[in-house]
This record gives C-alpha cells, sequence and structure tokens, in this order.
C-alpha cells in the first residue's frame, strides 16, 4: 500500500510538470514564469496570454482528459474481454468511431448538411458515438458465443480494414473541403480541439470516468471469471451496460475530436500494472488514468517538437509495450 | 435441509440429463456427485448455483433459489469451478478477499472484520503463509486451496466444486477431500462436490449421489456400496465392483 501511495503522488507530480511543460512548448517557447503569469492572471503582454489560454491551455486540457479516457476504456476492455490485447483501437471501437465520423464529415455535405460550430461538433461526436456503440455491440455479442480471445482480436482487425476500405471509397467520393477536413482528422490531433468542442468533449468523458470508477469492484470480480462474478452476487448484465456505455462515451468522444490515436488503450494499463505491480482496479483504475494522461502529454510534446501528427508518436511509444506483453506472456487473467 | 431439489428435470440442449429428480443435502455433510462424463454433473451444479437452468423446485436453506436475491443467493451458496485462475500480480490473500464481495461497499473495501475472515479462510485450508504470495507460483493443489479459502470467506452455509481434484496428484487429492471433510465438520458447511475419484467418494464421503440417466441416486456412502448401483457404471466394460473391497476389478476375477 506504502509503495503505490509514493508511487500515486510521484505521478501526480510528474504529470502536473507535463502539463505545465506542455504550455510552454510550441511554435513559439514561452518561459515558465510567463505561463504561470498568464495562468493566475498577473503581469504579461496579452498575446502570451493568449497563446496560453486561448490555444495551449485548451490543448492541455484535451491531452489529460483523453489520455486518461482512452486508458480507462482499455483497462475496462482488457478485464472485461480476459484479453491482455484488448483495446478501444485494437477491438475495433475506434474504427467504428471513425466510421462514424467519415460518414458525418464526408455525408453530410453531399446531402448539404452543414450548420453552426457546435452544431457540426455534436453532429461528429454523435456520429462517433453511433459507430464506436456498434461495433462494441458486435464485439460483444460474439464475445459471448465464442470465448477464444484470438477470435475477437481478429474480428476487431478485419472489421479496421473494412472500414479503412469504406471511408477510402467514401473520400474518392467526396469533394476537396470535405475530404480536406477529413484527413486532418485522421492525422489525429489535439490541437484541432475547439472551445466549442471542450464543451462537448469535457463533460462527456468526465461522465465515463465516473461510470469506470463505478465498475471497479464489478472489474475486481470480473478477474476470476464470470461464473465466480455471478456466484458472488454480481449482476452481470447491469455491468456490462455499465462497462459498454462508459466506453462509447470514452473512446468515442476522444475518437471524434482527437482522430484515431492508437495504442495508449492497450499499452497504459500494462504500464500501470508493471509500475504498481497490482491487478486490483481500485489501484489499476486510477493509476491508469493518471499514466494515460501524463504519457499523452509527452506524446502531445513530442508531436509538437517534430511536427508529426500525434498517432504516429502514440504508436512508436505504445508497441514497445505490447511488444514487452506478448514476449513476457504472463497470465494477467 | 440446506439444499433441496423437488421433482427437477435437467437438459442438455435435446438430450434429458435428469427427470424429475428429488434429492436433500443437510448441513453439515460432505456429499460426492458422481457419474459417466455427460451425465450432468456440472449442468447439475451449476443449476443449484444458479448458473444455469433447471425445471422443477431448487430450494437453498428453505428459500426458493428463484426468489432469491443475487446479493443473497451470494451469502447462501459459493461455487468453485474448474476455470483455473493464475493471475500474476493478484495475491493469495486479494483473491480470497474477492470471496468478501456480497459484504463489502461499492468499491469494495476490507474492513478489519473481513480481514480476519480472510485471515481465519487462509488458515482453515493451510495457507497461513501464503497471503502475498501470487497464483502463477503456486502448485494446482495450492491453487485450489485458495480458490477454497475463497468459498469459506464468502461465509455461506452451503459450498459446491466442480471437480475440485481433477488437476491433482494423488496425494493431493486425498488432502483435498479430507480437508472438505474437515469443513463439513468443523464448519457445519453443506458440501456437495462432483469427482470421478470412486475410491475418496465411498471411504471418505458422507453420502454418495450417483446420476444413473435419468435418474439421480442419492444414499449413504455405505449403503451407495451395497445398493448394487455403483456396478451400473460399469456395465459392459468388462469390470465389476467389489462391494467387500470397495474396489473396481476385472469380471470373473
Amino acid at each position: 500500500m506504502k509503495r503505490s501511495a509514493l508511487l500515486f503522488t510521484l505521478l501526480g507530480i510528474l504529470t502536473l510538470g507535463l502539463f505545465v511543460l506542455d504550455l510552454a512548448v510550441g511554435s513559439v517557447a514561452i518561459p515558465l514564469r510567463d505561463v504561470w503569469a498568464a495562468l493566475t492572471g498577473g503581469p504579461c503582454d496579452a498575446t502570451t496570454a493568449d497563446i496560453i489560454l486561448k490555444i495551449r491551455l485548451l490543448k492541455a486540457v484535451t491531452a489529460l482528459f483523453a489520455g486518461a479516457a482512452l486508458a480507462a476504456s482499455g483497462l475496462e476492455m482488457q478485464t472485461l474481454f480476459r484479453n491482455p490485447l484488448a483495446g478501444p483501437y485494437v477491438l475495433g471501437i475506434s474504427s467504428g468511431a471513425g466510421l462514424g465520423v467519415a460518414l458525418f464529415l464526408l455525408g453530410a455535405p453531399l446531402l448539404g448538411i452543414a450548420g453552426h460550430s457546435f452544431v457540426q461538433s455534436l453532429g461528429v461526436a454523435g456520429a462517433a458515438w453511433i459507430g464506436s456503440a456498434l461495433v462494441l455491440a458486435v464485439v460483444m455479442a460474439v464475445s459471448r458465443r465464442i470465448k477464444d480471445i484470438m477470435v475477437i482480436l481478429i474480428l476487431g482487425m478485419m472489421f479496421g480494414s473494412g472500414v479503412s476500405s469504406v471511408v477510402e471509397i467514401l473520400q474518392y467520393l467526396s469533394d476537396e473541403a470535405a475530404l480536406k477536413s477529413f484527413v486532418i482528422w485522421t492525422m489525429g490531433s489535439l490541437g484541432d480541439v475547439t472551445s466549442a468542442q471542450l464543451k462537448i468533449l469535457l463533460p462527456v468523458v468526465a461522465a465515463g470516468l465516473v461510470l469506470a470508477v463505478a465498475v471497479i469492484k464489478p472489474l475486481n470480480l470480473l478477474l476470476l471469471g464470470e461464473n465466480y462474478a455471478r456466484t458472488m452476487g454480481l449482476n452481470i448484465q447491469r455491468t456490462r451496460t455499465l462497462i459498454f456505455l462508459s466506453t462509447v462515451l470514452l473512446a468515442g468522444t476522444v475518437t471524434a475530436f482527437c482522430g484515431p490515436v492508437g495504442f495508449i488503450g492497450l499499452a497504459v494499463p500494462h504500464l500501470a500494472r508493471m509500475l504498481f505491480a497490482a491487478a486490483d482496479h481500485r489501484i489499476l483504475m486510477p493509476a491508469s488514468m493518471l499514466v494515460g494522461a501524463a504519457m499523452l502529454l509527452v506524446c502531445d510534446l513530442a508531436a509538437k517538437s517534430l511536427a508529426l501528427p500525434i498517432n504516429t508518436i502514440t504508436a512508436l511509444m505504445g508497441i514497445p509495450v505490447v511488444v514487452v506483453v506478448v514476449i513476457r506472456n504472463r497470465t494477467i487473467f | 435441509m440446506s439444499i433441496l431439489l423437488k421433482e427437477i428435470s435437467l437438459r442438455y440442449g435435446q438430450r434429458i440429463l435428469l427427470e424429475k429428480a428429488s434429492a436433500t443435502f443437510p448441513q453439515a455433510t460432505l456429499t460426492a456427485l458422481i457419474g459417466r462424463n455427460g451425465t450432468g454433473k456440472s449442468t447439475l451444479l451449476r443449476a443449484i448455483a444458479g448458473l444455469g437452468p433447471a425445471e422443477g423446485g431448487i430450494e437453498l436453506c428453505g428459500r426458493s433459489l428463484a426468489s432469491l436475491p443475487a446479493r443473497e443467493r451470494a451469502s447462501t451458496l459459493a461455487f468453485v469451478t474448474t476455470d483455473k485462475i493464475r493471475i500474476a500480480d493478484l495475491a493469495c490473500e486479494e483473491v480470497v478477499a474477492l470471496g468478501r464481495a456480497p459484504y463489502t461497499d461499492w468499491i469494495g473495501h476490507i474492513r478489519q472484520e473481513d480481514r480476519t475472515i480472510v485471515e481465519r479462510a487462509l488458515q482453515l485450508v493451510g495457507l497461513e503463509g501464503f497471503a502475498r504470495k501470487t497464483m502463477d507460483r503456486m502448485s494446482d493443489g495450492e491453487c485450489q486451496r485458495v480458490m477454497i479459502a475463497r468459498a469459506l470467506a464468502q461465509d455461506t452455509p452451503v459450498i459446491l466444486l466442480d471437480e475440485p481434484t481433477a488437476f491433482l496428484d494423488l496425494p493431493n487429492r486425498y488432502a483435498l477431500a479430507l480437508l472438505l471433510r474437515k469443513l463439513a465438520r468443523e464448519e457445519r458447511k453443506c458440501i456437495l462436490f462432483s469427482t470421478h475419484d470412486l475410491d475418496i467418494a465411498l471411504s471418505l464421503c458422507d453420502s454418495v449421489a450417483l446420476i444413473d440417466t435419468p435418474h439421480l441416486h442419492h444414499l449413504p456412502a455405505g449403503e451407495m456400496v451395497r445398493s448394487g448401483l455403483i456396478e451400473r457404471l460399469f456395465a459392459g466394460e468388462g469390470l465389476c465392483f467389489d462391494p467387500r473391497l470397495r474396489s473396481v476389478r476385472m469380471r470373473g476375477e
């Protein structure tokens, strides 16, 4: 218990440090003193204050929430499917959200629907929720009948590939403006999140995180498998519904606004397990959220410094973790 | 009666496993459930645990299984399944503490009284020194004991076990059966477990339930030996059961 208390403190400080650093780093480097002044309303010039408060703060807050969201949904998926390689990206849930967004961004102009930016944001989010919910429903239905974890993973991958083909067809049919906004979306970026989008992202992700915390005890019981969980009084149907809702809200929303950000959901829960040497979700859930937030901040810093899309960086950082997990092949479930 | 089966019928797909079978299992008794593969031992245990469907009436401690809310069912009956649980990073005491789930709050906080119960459960199965060990580093016999400790921590009058001796070597099978016998006697539990170990069933258990499709025969162990029912398990195999020696031998020897 002492070890985890110390780790939580260190991780908290690290995340806070990265958050501040993320505000300072960018196309214009801003000294930490000015960052502090801008945040606290102290003396600093108006341009600096604008950059910090209107651009970088949005981006850093997005990274914080998106990282926690993806990690929490990954942990939920891994325990629910008893599969160390499960995650919103691998299972095709992000692809489902992507297909929803593609249909909306590329399809709406074809139908002549274009609206206010808030309506537009809500449309993107709604399309992503529907898309991710549909895929997750299929994956859950199949996993009830087929217990083989490989089948579920392959299904997720096949679905991902299927979606990219459909999206390519849509791209081929679309006009230039719609195409451009979609291609930018696929690169995945925290920087394009507007304050209008943040008004949807923050409360929805917060709700998803609350649900994730609410299923901590059911997730612990599911560690022993469904039979044990049920004979210990777990309402399996209710639990599945809560996890379903939580994952759709978390992974769907983040995908809608930040694009397909891979590997955070898959790798972060494993990092949390390695760091804390725990399987108890009372530790793993908050640990995953913190590590996820810190990791996406690091990815954002790297992406900004190298001017690369964020999902390139998350893949480069996440893949080694996954390789280690596969090679060590420890029994997590 | 801890478990009461009233004219229950069980099916597996189209196949009839049990037809209007009745039996009662009182507290403080150890009962072995025997029968050939595919005769429905697991299906029967799952039905009693509320995990699978059954026609007819099942009562646990005087209350109908169907009307028991999940939470009360969990404080009446604990189940040890055949699932192999080997989770790295999950210590024995954490697995056993999960048995306290029906009694803990929304996040599963373990209070001091829960901790005492967990310690006692580990003590009862002879794993006092194993609290911080993780199950991926333990033998099959030790893991099986952890799962039994978990069932004890659930603090239920009834415990069901599905083939608890299946993966164990010979000495461990007897050790486990003796442990179950002790728990039935000293903790006054009603314990029902399925097994293929005829000798354990007949010499260490109080009573034996035998599935002879579509009937369920339930007799005290001694009467089961003399009943001639066990011989029917070996019908047509060139083997016979010798009630005097309580063992199986070749026919005509």
